[in-house]
C-alpha cells in the first residue's frame, strides 16, 4: 500500500482517539453537573 | 475541584501537544511502513497506560476483599512483602539468571516486583476503606477507555500493514480484547447489580480476571505455534530516536489519565455523596406528601452512574 | 456437626431427587439442546470438506449455549423458598454447597452432551483421525471449567437485575482461554493433525486455577445480600 493512500489510516487512528477521549469526558462533566444539580436540590429541601 | 486542576491540565495540554508534534514530525519516518507507523505514538502508551490502570483496580480489589478481615488483611500484607522480598532477590540467582529470556535484565524483573508490592502499600495507605472502592470504580472506567483506543487503534494499524483488520494469533491484541470484555463485564455488574455487597463481587470478579489473562497469553501463545500466522514482522529492537518518542508520548498520556482518573474519583464521590443524602432523605421524609421532593424514591443501586 | 461431605452429598442428592421428580425443566433442557444441534447443523454445511476443522468449534459452541441454559437455574429453586438465606445462618460450609450445586450442574450438562454429541457424530459423520479416547479428558476437563465458573458467577448473578443476560455476560471473557483449548484439542483429535497435549494441560491447569479461587471466594458471593 503506498504511503498517499496508508496515511489516512494514520489520520483515523488520531482522531479516533481524541473522539474518544472528548467524548468520555464529556459523559464525565454531564454527570457532574447533574450530580451538582441534585445535590443543591437535597440541600435545599434539608435546610428547607 | 482545588485550584492546582486547571494548571495540571493546562500542562498536561501542553505536554500532549508536545508529544503530537514529537510523533507526527521528530520522529524518522520508518523504513519498512513508511508514516503510517506513527500510530504506534498512540496506540503503545494507550495500551501501557491501560494496563497499569487495570492493574491497580486489581491491587485495589484484593486489598479490598482481604481488609473485609483483619486476620486476612494481616495475611495479605505478609504475602506481598514476601512477593516483594523473593521478586528482588531470585532474579540475581545465577540459576535463575540464565532462564531469563534476552533483553530481560535481572534488575528490571526485580525493581518490577517491588514496584508492584510499593504499589500495594502506597494503594492501601493513601486509600482507607471505602476510597479503595472508589480508586477500583475509577481505574476499570478509564482504563477501558484507554482499552478501547487500544482496540480500535490496533485493527487501524494492522491493516494498512498487514492487510488484515485482525489477526486472530495476534497474541498481544487478542489479549487486549479478552481484558477489555473482563473489565466491561465488571462495569456491568456494578451497573446492574443491586446488592449491598456490590463492591466486594466486583472485586472478586476483578481477581477472577486477573488469574484469567495469563491463561489467556499462554492459551492464544500456543494456538498461534500451531497454525501459520501472517507474516507480522518489525520484530527486533527499536530506533531508539522512535523509543524516546514512544516514552515521552506514554508520559503525557500518563498524565492526562491521571487528570481524568482524579476527575472519575472526585465525580464517584459526589455520586455517593448524593445517594447518602437521598437515602437520609427518604428517612426524613415528612408525612405530608406535598412536601416530598421530586425524586422521593431510595436509590438501592450502588453502581456507577 | 456434619462432615463437609456429608453435606456435599445430602444437598446433591436432593438436588438430583427434585429434579426427578419433575422433569420438566431436564426435558425442556434437553429439547433445547436438541433444537440447539439441529440450528447448526441447518447453519453449517455438514459435507464440507472443511467441516472436520471446525466441527470442534460448532460442538463446543453448542454446549456452550446448553450449558448457560442448564446455569441459569442453579439457584433458582434456592432463590423461590428462601433457602439460601437458611444457608446463610446455618454453621454449614458454604464451600459444601457450592462443591454440591457444581456437581450437580456438572452431571446435569454432561447429561446434555451426552445426548448431543452422538447426533453431532451423526450429522456430521464424524470420525476421529486422532486419538480419540482424548476426547474423554478434553470433554471432562472442559465441561468442568465452564460448571466452576458457571456455577459461581449465576450465584454472583442473583442479586442483579437481568440475572439471566449476566451470567453469560460475567462467564464468556473468563472463560475464553478455557473455550479456546476445548476448541482446539477437540480439532486437533478429529484432524489428527497436531497433538492436543498442550491444551489438556491447560485446561488442567485452568481447572485448578478457577476451582480453588470459586472455592476460596464462594464465601463472600454467599454472604452478599
Amino acid at each position: 500500500m503506498n504511503s498517499a493512500s496508508s496515511l489516512k489510516f494514520l489520520y483515523a487512528a488520531y482522531i479516533a482517539t481524541w473522539t474518544i477521549h472528548v467524548l468520555y469526558i464529556g459523559s464525565l462533566v454531564r454527570r457532574y453537573s447533574r450530580l451538582r444539580q441534585r445535590k443543591k436540590e437535597l440541600d435545599r429541601a434539608r435546610s428547607r | 475541584m482545588k485550584r492546582v486542576f486547571p494548571i495540571l491540565a493546562v500542562l498536561t495540554a501542553l505536554l500532549l501537544g508536545y508529544a503530537f508534534y514529537q510523533a507526527m514530525w521528530v520522529a524518522p519516518t520508518d523504513a519498512l511502513q513508511g508514516d503510517v507507523y506513527r500510530i504506534i505514538y498512540y496506540h503503545v502508551p494507550s495500551a501501557w497506560t491501560a494496563f497499569l490502570l487495570f492493574f491497580i483496580n486489581f491491587i485495589a480489589s484484593v486489598q479490598y476483599l482481604a481488609n473485609a478481615k483483619p486476620s486476612t488483611k494481616r495475611a495479605a500484607k505478609w504475602i506481598v512483602i514476601a512477593i516483594g522480598v523473593v521478586g528482588a532477590v531470585v532474579p540475581f540467582i545465577p540459576q535463575v539468571q540464565q532462564q531469563l529470556p534476552t533483553g530481560m535484565y535481572p534488575s528490571s524483573v526485580a525493581t518490577t516486583f517491588l514496584i508492584i508490592a510499593g504499589l500495594y502499600f502506597l494503594v492501601g495507605r493513601y486509600f482507607p476503606g471505602q476510597s479503595l472502592d472508589v480508586l477500583a470504580v475509577t481505574t476499570a472506567e478509564v482504563g477501558v477507555v484507554f482499552c478501547t483506543i487500544v482496540l480500535i487503534t490496533g485493527p487501524i494499524w494492522a491493516r494498512p500493514v498487514w492487510g488484515i483488520w485482525w489477526a486472530p494469533g495476534d497474541i498481544r491484541l487478542t489479549s487486549t480484547l479478552v481484558l477489555w470484555l473482563i473489565y466491561v463485564s465488571y462495569l456491568v455488574l456494578r451497573r446492574f447489580s443491586d446488592s449491598a455487597q456490590t463492591q466486594k463481587l466486583a472485586a472478586v470478579l476483578a481477581v477472577f480476571g486477573a488469574l484469567d489473562v495469563p491463561l489467556v497469553y499462554f492459551s492464544i501463545w500456543f494456538f498461534r505455534t500451531q497454525h501459520p500466522q501472517p507474516v507480522i514482522g518489525g520484530g527486533g529492537s527499536m530506533d531508539p530516536r522512535m523509543l524516546h518518542v514512544l516514552l515521552i508520548s506514554w508520559m503525557a498520556f500518563l498524565c492526562f489519565a491521571f487528570l481524568v482518573c482524579w476527575s472519575r474519583y472526585g465525580l464517584e464521590k459526589l455520586r455517593r455523596e448524593v445517594e447518602e443524602a437521598e437515602a437520609l432523605e427518604s428517612l426524613l421524609e415528612p408525612a405530608d406528601p406535598s412536601e416530598r421532593t421530586s425524586k422521593g424514591r431510595v436509590p438501592l443501586s450502588r453502581g456507577p452512574q | 456437626m456434619r462432615s463437609f461431605w456429608s453435606i456435599t452429598l445430602a444437598t446433591l442428592a436432593k438436588d438430583i431427587r427434585l429434579e426427578w421428580r419433575s422433569k420438566d425443566a431436564l426435558n425442556a433442557m434437553l429439547f433445547f439442546s436438541l433444537l440447539v444441534v439441529v440450528i447448526f447443523v441447518f447453519s453449517f454445511d455438514p459435507l464440507a470438506e472443511e467441516s472436520r476443522h471446525i466441527v470442534g468449534g460448532l460442538v463446543w459452541v453448542a454446549f456452550l449455549f446448553a450449558a448457560v441454559v442448564a446455569l441459569n437455574q442453579t439457584w433458582a429453586r434456592e432463590l423461590r423458598n428462601q433457602v439460601l438465606d437458611a444457608y446463610r445462618v446455618s454453621p454449614a460450609s458454604a464451600t459444601a454447597l457450592f462443591v454440591a450445586k457444581a456437581v450437580g450442574n456438572f452431571l446435569l450438562v454432561s447429561l446434555l452432551q451426552a445426548l448431543m454429541a452422538p447426533l453431532f457424530v451423526i450429522f456430521y459423520n464424524l470420525r476421529a483421525l486422532g486419538p480419540a479416547w482424548q476426547l474423554i479428558p478434553v470433554a471432562l476437563l472442559g465441561t468442568w471449567a465452564l460448571v466452576v465458573n458457571g456455577t459461581f458467577f449465576a450465584a454472583m448473578s442473583l442479586r442483579t437485575r437481568s440475572r439471566e443476560l449476566m451470567l453469560p455476560l460475567l462467564l464468556f471473557p473468563v472463560s475464553i482461554p478455557a473455550v479456546l483449548g476445548m476448541v482446539a484439542a477437540t480439532t486437533n483429535i478429529l484432524t489428527g493433525e497436531n497433538s492436543a497435549h498442550f491444551y489438556i494441560v491447560l485446561l488442567l491447569t485452568y481447572d485448578v486455577v478457577f476451582t480453588t479461587a470459586c472455592l476460596a471466594l464462594f464465601e463472600t458471593v454467599l454472604q452478599a445480600e
